[in-house]
C-alpha cells in the first residue's frame, strides 16, 4: 500500500469488516422472513387478498388517477397554509398594545387547532357548515374539507415559525434596531427572512404530513385515493387496492422525507 | 454636528444597579474612549446612548433636547447615532451591500440606484470594494467588522459608539479596524468607544473615561488617566492590562 497510511489502511479494513457483517445480518433477517412468512397459516389468503398481481394490474391506474385529487388539493392547501401560518405566527410576536387582540387570537387559535384531532376538525367543520343548507358550490365538500386541513396545518406551521423567530439572536433585533428601522420593518426584512430559512426542514415534514392527511377527507365525500381504493376494494372483494395506494403515498413521501432530513442535516453542518 | 449630554444617567437590571450616575458630555468632533473591566457598564452606557435600553434615571440630551423621554420615538434619534457591535451583528441573509443599503433604502426613502453611488464609495474607501457582494461568512471577522462600520455610516450618523468592536477579532485583524476608526477620526466624526485597546486610546482619544461599578471614577486626557491616573482603582485596573 504505497499511497496509504498505516492509519488510512487501517480505518479501510475497519469498514470492509463492518459493510460484510451489515450485509450478512441484513441477508439473514430477509431470508428468515422470506421463509417463515409463507409457512404462517394464512399465508394463501393474504397473499391474495393483500397481494393479489391481477388486481393490483387492473386498479393501478385508477388509483393514480384519484391521487390526481389528491396532489391538487395538497396544492392548494399549502400555499393558504403557508400564509395563515405566517400571518399567525407574525400576530403571536405582536408588543403593540392596541393589538393586543390579534395577538390574543393568535395563542388561542393555535392552542385549539393543535389540540383537537385532524379528523375531528374535518367532520366538525365538513359536516357541519353545508349542513347550514349554502347554495352551490358552496356546500362542497371540497372547500370545507380543505379548509378544515388549512385550519389545523397553520397551527402548526405558525408554530414552527414563532420558533424560527425566537431562534434568531437578540444581538440581529439589536443591529436592525440601532440603526433606526422601525420594529416592523425589522422584522419584515431582519428577522423573518432568517427565521423562515432555518425552519425550511420542519416545515417540510409538516407538508409531507399534509400530503397524507389529504386522504382523511374521504370520510366527508372527495374521492381520492383511499376512498377510491375503498371503491375498488368492494367491487373486487380484495384489499390489494390498499397496498397500490400505500405504494403510490410511498413514492411521494419516501424521497420528500430524504430530501428534508438531508437539508436538515446540510443546516447543522452549516451551524457547527 | 450635536453635542451629546449624559446627566446622571442610572440603569438597572433588576436588582443589579449597572450604572449609578453618569455625567458625560460629548462634544461634536470629539473622541471619547471608556475603558473599564467587564461588567464595569461601558456596553450599557452605549446601549442606553443608543436607546436600545430605556434608562431608569437623569437625561440624555441630544442638542439640548431631551432623548431619554420614555414616549419619545426611539427611531429618528437611532437613524443620527449610529452603532458598532463586538459581535459585527450583520445580516447573514444579505450581501455585504445589501447590509449597507437596507436602512437607508427603508428609513429615508432612498432606491438602491440612488444608494449605489455614496455606498460603493465607503466600501472602496475602507478597502472593500471587491467584497461588496459577498455574504457575511465569505468575509474575515476584520471585514465583517469594517462591514458593520459602514453599515453604521451609510446612515450618515452624527454620532457613531462603538462597543469593543476589536474584541472579537484574531490579533492580526485588529489593525485593519482600526485603521477605519484612524480614518473616521481624521474626518472629525464624532465617536465614543468602549475599548481595551489602550494603545490605540493613547494615540487618538481626546478624553479617557475609566469606568468602575458604574460610575466614572476618573476621566481626562489619554495621559492623565493612563500615565498618571490619580484613583488607586484606576491604577489596580490599569496595572492588570497594560
Amino acid at each position: 500500500m504505497p499511497s496509504m497510511t498505516r492509519r488510512q489502511a487501517y480505518e479501510a479494513r475497519q469498514r470492509r469488516r463492518a459493510t460484510l457483517i451489515a450485509a450478512g445480518s441484513t441477508a439473514a433477517v430477509l431470508i428468515a422472513l422470506i421463509v417463515l412468512i409463507p409457512l404462517t397459516p394464512g399465508w394463501e389468503a393474504v397473499k391474495h387478498s393483500f397481494f393479489n398481481a391481477r388486481v393490483f394490474e387492473k386498479t393501478f391506474p385508477g388509483l393514480l388517477n384519484a391521487f390526481v385529487m389528491d396532489v391538487a388539493i395538497f396544492a392548494w392547501c399549502a400555499p393558504l397554509i403557508a400564509i395563515l401560518g405566517l400571518l399567525l405566527a407574525v400576530a403571536r410576536d405582536i408588543r403593540n398594545p392596541a393589538l393586543y387582540p390579534l395577538k390574543l387570537f393568535s395563542i388561542v387559535y393555535t392552542d385549539v387547532f393543535r389540540g383537537l384531532p385532524v379528523i375531528l376538525v374535518i367532520y366538525l367543520i365538513g359536516f357541519g357548515i353545508p349542513g347550514l343548507g349554502l347554495p352551490r358550490p358552496w356546500n362542497s365538500p371540497y372547500i370545507w374539507g380543505s379548509l378544515s386541513l388549512i385550519l389545523v396545518y397553520a397551527a402548526y406551521v405558525a408554530e414552527i415559525l414563532r420558533s424560527g423567530i425566537e431562534s434568531i439572536h437578540t444581538s440581529q433585533r439589536a443591529a436592525a434596531l440601532s440603526l433606526g428601522l422601525s420594529s416592523s420593518d425589522t422584522m419584515r426584512f431582519v428577522i423573518l427572512p432568517q427565521a423562515i430559512r432555518r425552519v425550511v426542514p420542519a416545515n417540510m415534514n409538516m407538508f409531507i404530513a399534509l400530503q397524507k392527511d389529504v386522504a382523511l377527507l374521504s370520510f366527508i365525500g372527495p374521492v381520492e385515493i383511499f376512498r377510491q381504493a375503498g371503491v375498488y376494494k368492494s367491487l373486487m372483494a380484495n384489499f390489494t387496492p390498499y397496498v397500490g395506494a400505500a405504494l403510490i403515498f410511498l413514492a411521494i413521501t419516501v424521497p420528500a422525507t430524504r430530501f428534508a432530513d438531508h437539508l436538515m442535516n446540510k443546516q447543522a453542518k452549516a451551524r457547527s | 454636528m450635536d453635542r451629546l449630554e449624559l446627566r446622571n444617567v442610572q440603569k438597572s437590571f433588576g436588582q443589579t444597579q449597572i450604572l449609578k450616575g453618569i455625567d458625560l458630555t460629548i462634544e461634536p468632533g470629539q473622541m471619547i474612549c471608556l475603558i473599564g473591566a467587564s461588567g464595569s457598564g461601558k456596553s450599557t452606557l452605549l446601549r442606553c446612548m443608543n436607546l436600545l435600553e430605556p434608562i431608569d434615571d437623569g437625561a440624555i440630551l441630544l442638542d439640548g433636547a431631551d432623548i431619554s423621554e420614555p414616549d419619545l420615538d426611539p427611531q429618528p434619534i437611532r437613524q443620527r447615532i449610529g452603532m458598532v457591535f463586538q459581535s459585527y451583528n450583520l445580516f447573514p441573509h444579505m450581501t455585504a451591500k445589501e447590509n449597507a443599503m437596507l436602512a437607508p433604502r427603508r428609513t429615508k426613502g432612498l432606491s438602491r440606484a440612488n444608494l449605489d453611488a455614496p455606498v460603493s464609495e465607503l466600501f472602496h474607501r475602507f478597502g472593500l470594494g471587491d467584497r461588496m457582494d459577498h455574504y457575511p461568512d465569505q468575509l474575515s471577522g476584520g471585514q465583517q467588522q469594517r462591514v458593520a462600520i459602514i453599515r453604521a455610516l451609510a446612515m450618515k450618523p452624527e454620532i457613531m459608539l462603538f462597543d469593543e468592536i476589536t474584541s472579537a477579532l484574531d490579533p492580526e485583524l485588529v489593525g485593519e479596524v482600526l485603521d477605519v476608526l484612524r480614518a473616521l477620526r481624521e474626518e472629525g466624526m464624532t465617536m465614543v468607544l468602549a475599548t481595551h485597546e489602550m494603545g490605540f486610546a493613547r494615540e487618538l482619544a481626546d478624553k479617557v473615561c475609566f469606568l468602575d461599578q458604574g460610575r466614572i471614577c476618573e476621566e481626562g486626557s489619554a495621559a492623565e488617566v493612563l500615565d498618571a491616573p490619580q484613583q488607586e482603582r484606576t491604577k489596580a485596573f490599569l496595572s492588570r492590562v497594560l
